[in-house]
């Protein structure tokens, strides 16, 4: 029987000089951490958490930026035998009051036992707690305890079994925080083995990643995957990725990188974004798959960063692709590994009207579908219709699959796990289709909009629009309009105002933009202001939100 | 409002927001009040460079370097060769 703990003790015995993560800051010097720095790190905040009476099976939040402490204070929970949690940390975007009450609303669910932070966040993490909650310690970095070594006979972790839960994986948002993935031991390293398979990942492998550990991309393909595998990971910080993209060319040209993960707004944004200066010497030919992964993904995207990189070194066959969910650990499929990536030419007015992924015909709309891949082999996938059967090939339906690594439930929340299956199998909320064995996403059930990879729940937005004086309460409506150049998703918010005056409804436009970003750090590409009544009213939010999208696309192109 | 302003303002009202149009008051704060977000930090500072001959490093990305479009001004002013 294996845990998390076992295997890091096996680093730490048999190579602990072997580097784990070299962690990247902009400005400083790479920081090469080896398995012997890691485990003495965790054992340090292990031995923190015992003082501060986190008990094993205690859950601990942490509340930390990119840097050593966020990676020793994770390890440490799991050598205590406690759950880590991340939780994003305040950007300079939210209001205060806004994170607050979503870290309120996360501790009333998840009941942490404690909660790990910086100093100079201390009193905005002790501003969210209330007298009777589940909070015993706030726990400062600067005074968590020395690096140690770990003395694995005593350490609570080495006793947790394989079906203890190991770890929380929370989305964003107001809705997302509510909903923790709780994953065991078994469930997580069952996925490690069966992707490491599908990934023929080898001693050569290099991971290089900028993405952030509370993403279920960041946390399990480039955090926990090369870590537990000993497969070295650069670790960028996403802050500094965003302003610099090129960064990430320039890690893996040093590093020689083989293995990435990006959303796909990232492809369009490394394409756009970096310069010829910052590539100077630049080699990219160790990279041998970057996988696109947590949105649409789209060919175009994968062309664009193809072009812009291929004189220094990429290669076509690098451009692969992952279909992943925090419920299933990671990875339902991977593309792009064995063959080259599936592109499957098919009939646009089929997709849309009879949802049916048809060949393409001469002379007619086509879309360029690219496959995720077959499932890994730990994974099961069906399509199924809206009576819940399978359909044939070629059919869209909704994917539901059964994996030896499926999420224990969501932490605290029976209700939800319980909706979340159907006879055994977890429906995604993602509609797609099988053809020849590879799967393809073409959509989504879920009301959901996803921004750059990050999970927008629009009935949060619409929230926060709604109290903007000048909007008539309730008639406000948020969705996603897929912008070609950006390669992800815009978000939109069309609401309904009295006044006609130009100027006033400038001022309530702005007024819309700054309360959503600062209540939900998401900035809105547009605020469409209509006289009433324009907004389409039905009983389902979603069928709501779709019927005045069409609506507005429909404005935009007369307006054009 | 100066040249430097008036160019600053149509970029980030056309090619950002994406309201032609649009005037920014030069006090307004931009980065800290989510007018411009991270992702188009870089494009701004893109434009600056091209536009002016002002280099922007990314680690100065950020609200304590230049908030206001009149902060950005004076940044631009001060480096201009």
């Amino acid at each position: 029987m294996t845990t998390f703990s076992h295997l890091l003790r096996r680093f730490y015995e048999e190579t602990p000089d072997r580097v784990a993560v070299y962690l990247q800051h902009a400005g400083q010097e790479d920081l090469p951490v080896t398995y012997r720095d890691l485990l003495k790190g965790a054992a340090g905040y292990a031995r923190t958490y015992a003082r501060a009476g986190v008990q094993p099976g205690d859950v601990v939040l942490l509340i930390l930026q990119h840097g050593i402490d966020l990676i020793y204070s994770y390890f440490g929970a799991v050598l205590h035998g406690a759950i880590p949690a991340i939780m994003p940390y305040l950007t300079e975007k939210l209001l205060p009051e806004r994170y607050r009450s979503d870290l309120a609303s996360l501790l009333g669910i998840t009941r942490p036992a404690a909660i790990i932070t910086y100093p100079d966040f201390e009193q905005e993490v002790r501003a969210a707690l209330k007298e009777g909650d589940s909070v015993r310690a706030v726990i400062v970095s600067s005074e968590a305890d020395q690096p140690a070594d770990p003395d694995f006979e005593s350490l609570p972790g080495m006793q947790r079994r394989a079906e203890d839960i190991v770890l929380l994986q929370h989305s964003s948002g107001t809705t997302g925080l509510q909903k923790g993935v709780a994953l065991s031991h078994q469930a997580v390293i069952n996925q490690l083995e069966s992707y490491r398979l599908a990934l023929h990942l080898t001693d050569e492998d290099v991971v290089v990643s900028w993405l952030p550990l509370y993403h279920d991309m960041g946390l399990i393909a480039c955090y926990l995957l090369p870590i537990l595998l000993g497969v070295p990971l650069v670790l960028l910080s996403p802050f500094d990725w965003v302003r610099a993209p090129y960064r990430l060319m320039q890690a893996v040209s040093r590093y020689g990188g083989t293995l990435s993960w990006l959303p796909n707004f990232a492809y369009n944004f490394c394409a756009q974004k970096v310069r010829d200066r910052d590539l100077d010497g630049i080699d990219l030919s160790s990279w041998r798959a970057i996988s696109n992964c947590s949105e649409p993904m789209r060919w175009e995207s994968h062309q664009a960063f193809y072009e812009r990189f291929k004189d220094y070194g990429l290669r076509y066959e690098a451009l692969t692709t992952c279909y992943a969910m925090a419920e299933n650990v990671f990875a339902v499929t991977q593309g792009g590994i064995d063959a080259p990536v599936v592109v499957d030419e098919i009939d646009r007015e089929g997709l849309q009207i009879e949802r049916v992924a048809r060949p393409g015909i001469p002379d007619r709309d086509v879309i360029k579908m690219l496959s995720a891949g077959r499932p890994i082999s730990s994974v099961r996938v069906r399509v199924l219709n809206e009576k819940s059967q399978d359909v044939p090939d070629r059919v869209i339906g909704e994917l539901a699959l059964q994996s030896d690594c499926m999420l224990t439930g969501y932490y605290n929340r029976p209700d939800a796990t319980k909706k979340a299956f159907l006879d055994g199998w977890y429906l995604t909320g993602d509609f797609g289709y099988m053809a020849d064995g590879e799967v393809y996403v073409t959509g989504r059930k879920k009301d959901l909009i996803i921004v750059g990879g990050k999970n927008v729940y629009p009935q949060d937005i619409e929230q926060l629009a709604m109290d903007v004086p000048g909007i008539h309460p309730g008639r406000v409506v948020c969705f996603g309009v897929y912008n070609e150049a950006a390669g992800t998703e815009d978000v939109v918010v069309v609401g309904e105002v009295e006044t006609r005056d130009l100027q006033e409804r400038y001022k309530i436009a702005d007024q819309v933009r700054q309360v959503v970003t600062r209540g939900s750090a998401i900035a809105l590409r547009h605020v469409y202001l209509v006289d009433p009544p324009w907004l389409i009213k039905t009983s389902s939010g979603k069928t709501a939100r779709l019927a005045n999208r069409d609506k507005y696309l429909a404005e935009m192109k007369e307006q054009r | 409002m100066n040249d430097i302003s008036t160019t600053l303002n149509e970029y980030i009202a056309n090619e950002i927001l994406k309201q032609p149009g649009r005037v920014i008051n030069p006090d307004e704060p931009l980065i800290s009040g989510g007018i411009i977000d991270s992702f188009h930090l870089v494009d701004l500072a893109l434009f600056v460079e091209d536009t002016f001959g002002v280099h922007i490093d990314d680690s100065e990305l950020n609200a304590d370097t230049f908030d206001t479009l009149n902060q950005l001004v004076a940044l631009i002013q001060a480096r201009k060769p």
